[in-house]
């Protein structure tokens, strides 16, 4: 029998990058905000000490930082008709657990997608005829555009700190930008971050071809930084242990370096973790959340009653919970009806490694998670793609994030596994080698979703997540174009070799790519093919909203963090301006 | 891993002292944290590594430790490049392993029920790493001591271990509960985290194998070394306990 607890206004599933700034606007409103998070407190002086915050075994190779599997997981399967399996050990994604989420371990890479990746379908079909969009294909306009954003990621992003040169000032393109991105009205918080060799050497050649590279944006602070809320953060110092690693310095944004200091000193706030939320609880009509169920670590259960239920607990997870609380109509891949499951997508990286004789010295142990140049003419639609073959792109970067020695050793191709021959490939590339990266979009597709698996659990009993999910034909020919034009960039930096790494074959859940998931609550105009409205409102329980990446129809070439946090005070904004005033559906 | 939480004295009388309106009883039955109107933050609470205990092998027996001594000098040799696995101490790094967390598998998801799966759903034995060890160690063993007169493994020439390796990678010698690419890639994986980890572990002994590669280690400041484009910065390594000609 769960114990009842004391009504609040909002009760936050999770405690991450969206609840905090959630939290943070919904108690500035005078709301009574409670957060609920499974894992425990965390933060920098304690558990990312300096004295020990650099141990790649620790934290990265035995997962410390991440969600444990044991606990929970999901199962997965390229196709609908093989069985899917557990993901028994983290791999290609890592999802976090505790205050913060995946905020600690990220890489700070902070983008804005462009303003024709919000009308992807209706762009492509516009500019390509109807046919570019193959049968299967499931891409959607979001329900909301560039411009409606564009001051939710001003203030995100000056929230964040990001360090950039505007390519796009109020539509005066920049020198030293990105000049594909949208307009924005004034220039980043903090100027670029000084680079390392490696990607100016990239740089230089990329500008060679006719490419217009520019410095990365990032959440890695070049200076001390003061934000809007009056919380400081210092300096990076480039130390190498950035994505993957929490930062010691207090110089990678996340919630415990922008908002938390805020937050949890406010009266109408309260937070409580190692607080599991098993479901949202809705009333007899099903039309309306009336709080959640938590349990604690000792397994008693709670009811938190509460007016309005924000899910803000990751991708995947906000499909999961939507599922398991009976919120909104489950995608079925056969018929296509439903929405909830639906339209879950990833990203597709590739890379070229590229050699060097000793004469080149790269140091790439003087990294930072988002340290490093970009070309970015082969994303979205900032190339005709007439008589390619796919839609959409990624761009190209050279990254200069670490030479923690466990992960990064490069060494030619063909190089024995192990013996001699390895270990002397290994002690002549270490310094002597860079690495390429192509980061590209992925399209939605009908057989790519989330749904409850029939038979593995978790360890409160509940079904896991299964996913269902592969690269298509879009993708492959997508990344392998990426991959020859990062190419091109290679050989224009005369190395002694190039090898070129295409992603090839089907999705594997084994080696690490990104922890870009997305979909699964999809945003839209129309409830028939969308789990919530442009506002990430649920279409079917007008009091819950729905927070995070889940909401993207389909997947840019750029990291989602920059859009998810846009996403974040767009939503709240919606809150606190319009539903605040009007309890109710808002569209 | 253990974790360290504030003492659940201070957080009660933190709601205490500003009222319990957000809560009604039980809350001070509560295995949650409730944090209200403050940081919590307690003098001197850490979380330090839990690095390898000197000593002897606790979980290889004397038959395995002279397997792997054997087997990891053949992934990375010494030789003029400098000390190998062996002599980093590869061996005590992954005695030290297996017989922790790790080779209990404790984060991992192992339920069943158990299907073999394709390649792109991962891992799907029964195993744990310890097990793992355990087993694919007696199976090279008794193949060898059938195939080569009663020559354990680490009796071999360094080309018959070599070839033998090489055989199981490529499944020309079958292992019986996992497939013998999968134990290499597995092994040879372990072997880089020895050879390349903070030398608290066990492994990378007088940290050899950042010297070989001129990885500094747990240094964490690079500020003034950024614009130090092509250069050869020559940086002493250093751990997390420091290095011997450091003194605090």
């Amino acid at each position: 029998m769960a114990s009842r607890m004391q009504p609040v206004d909002v009760v936050i599933v999770g405690f991450g990058l969206t609840s905090a700034i959630l939290a943070h606007e919904l108690t500035e409103a005078g709301l009574r905000v409670v957060a609920l998070e499974r894992g425990g407190w965390r933060d920098t002086s304690t558990e990312f000490n300096i004295s020990y915050a650099q141990d790649e075994l620790r934290y990265y190779w035995r997962r410390e930082l991440f969600q444990e599997p044991a606990r929970e997981t999901i199962t997965f399967r390229n196709k609908m008709s093989e069985t899917a399996l557990p993901m028994r050990h983290l791999g290609s994604f890592l999802p976090a657990t505790g205050v913060g989420g995946a905020t600690i371990h990220w890489n700070g890479q902070t983008w804005r997608f462009l303003p024709t990746d919000f009308v992807a379908h209706s762009h492509n079909t516009q500019r390509y005829g109807a046919k570019v969009i193959p049968d299967g294909m499931t891409i959607q306009d979001w329900g909301v555009t560039y411009d409606d954003l564009e001051p939710h990621y001003d203030k995100f992003e000056y929230l964040y700190g990001i360090s950039g040169k505007a390519g796009n000032l109020k539509g005066q393109i920049q020198e030293g930008g990105n000049p594909f991105e949208g307009p924005r009205q004034r220039e980043y918080p903090n100027p670029p971050m000084e680079m390392t060799y490696g990607p100016t050497l990239f740089g230089k050649a990329a500008k060679e071809i006719g490419y217009r590279p520019f410095t990365a944006p990032s959440a890695n602070m070049p200076r001390a930084y003061t934000n809007p809320l009056g919380v400081r953060m210092g300096p990076c110092t480039y130390c190498g242990f950035c994505e993957k690693y929490a930062c010691a310095n207090y110089s990678k944004s996340s919630p415990q370096t922008t908002i938390n200091p805020v937050l949890m000193q406010k009266e109408n706030f309260e937070l409580r973790t190692d607080s599991e939320v098993l479901k949202v609880n809705l009333d007899s009509s099903g039309k309306r959340a009336t709080g959640v169920t938590y349990v604690d670590t000792s397994g008693e259960e709670y009811e938190q009653p509460a007016e309005i239920v924000a899910i803000c607990a990751f991708a995947y997870h906000n499909a999961r919970l939507m599922l398991l609380s009976g919120i909104g109509k489950p995608y079925d891949p056969q018929s296509g009806q439903g929405a909830v499951g639906k339209n879950y997508a990833y990203q597709i990286v590739s890379s070229v490694n590229v050699f060097f004789d000793k004469d080149q010295i790269f140091n790439p142990f003087v990294g930072a998670g988002a340290l490093g140049v970009i070309v970015d003419e082969f994303n979205g639609d900032n190339f005709d793609h007439s008589g390619l073959g796919f839609i959409g792109g990624g761009y190209l970067a050279c990254w200069n994030t670490n030479g923690r020695p466990i992960e990064t050793h490069p060494v030619p191709k063909d190089t024995p596994k192990w013996g001699a021959k390895w270990k002397r490939a290994v002690a002549d590339s270490y310094q002597h080698t860079i690495s390429l990266a192509t980061h590209g979009a992925v399209m939605s597709h009908r057989d790519n979703y989330l749904d409850l698996d029939p038979t593995y659990r978790d360890v409160h009993g509940r079904p896991l997540m299964r996913l269902t999910f592969d690269f298509k034909d879009n993708e492959h020919k997508m990344s392998d174009y990426l991959t020859d034009r990062a190419t091109d960039i290679a050989k224009a930096m005369k190395p002694r070799e190039v090898h070129e790494k295409k992603r090839e074959g089907s999705y594997s859940i084994v080696p690490y790519q990104t922890t870009h998931n997305t979909g699964g609550a999809i945003m839209g105009s129309d409830p028939k093919t969308s789990a919530v409205n442009r506002y990430l409102q649920s279409w079917d329980v007008s009091n819950v909203f729905v927070v995070g990446s889940s909401a993207f129809p389909q997947n840019p070439g750029y990291n989602p963090t920059g859009t998810v946090g846009a996403l974040a005070y767009w939503s709240v904004d919606a809150i606190v301006k319009k539903y605040l005033k009007n309890p109710g559906p808002l569209v | 891993m253990a974790k360290h939480d504030i003492s659940r004295r201070s957080v009660l009388s933190s709601t205490a002292l500003f009222g319990t309106w957000f809560a009604l009883e039980p809350i001070a039955k509560a295995e949650a944290h409730v944090y209200s109107r403050e940081q919590p933050w307690t003098e001197e609470h850490e979380d330090p590594p839990h690095g390898a205990s000197p000593g002897p092998y606790q979980f290889f027996t004397a038959d395995e430790a002279a397997f792997v001594d054997a087997a990891v000098a053949r992934m990375i040799p010494n030789d003029d490049l400098g000390p190998g696995a062996k002599e980093a101490g590869v061996t005590t790094f992954l005695d030290r392993q297996l017989v922790g967390p790790y080779g209990r598998a404790q984060t991992w998801y192992m339920q069943g029920p158990w299907e073999k799966g394709e390649k792109t759903q991962g891992y799907q034995y029964r195993l744990t790493p310890a097990q793992l060890y355990r087993t694919a160690i007696k199976a090279i063993d008794d193949h060898c001591r059938e195939t080569f007169g009663g020559k354990a493994f680490r009796d071999l020439s360094i080309d018959q271990q070599d070839d033998l390796l090489q055989k199981i990678d490529k499944e020309d010698m079958k292992l019986q509960n996992i497939s013998g690419m999968s134990f290499m890639t597995f092994f040879m994986r372990n072997v880089v985290e020895g050879f390349f980890s903070d030398p608290i572990y066990g492994g990378n002994r007088d940290m050899v194998g950042w010297k070989m590669i001129g990885f500094p280690g747990a240094h964490y400041d690079y500020r003034d070394y950024v614009s130090k484009h092509n250069q050869d910065l020559k940086i002493k390594p250093v751990g997390l306990k420091g290095r011997p000609d450091w003194k605090p």
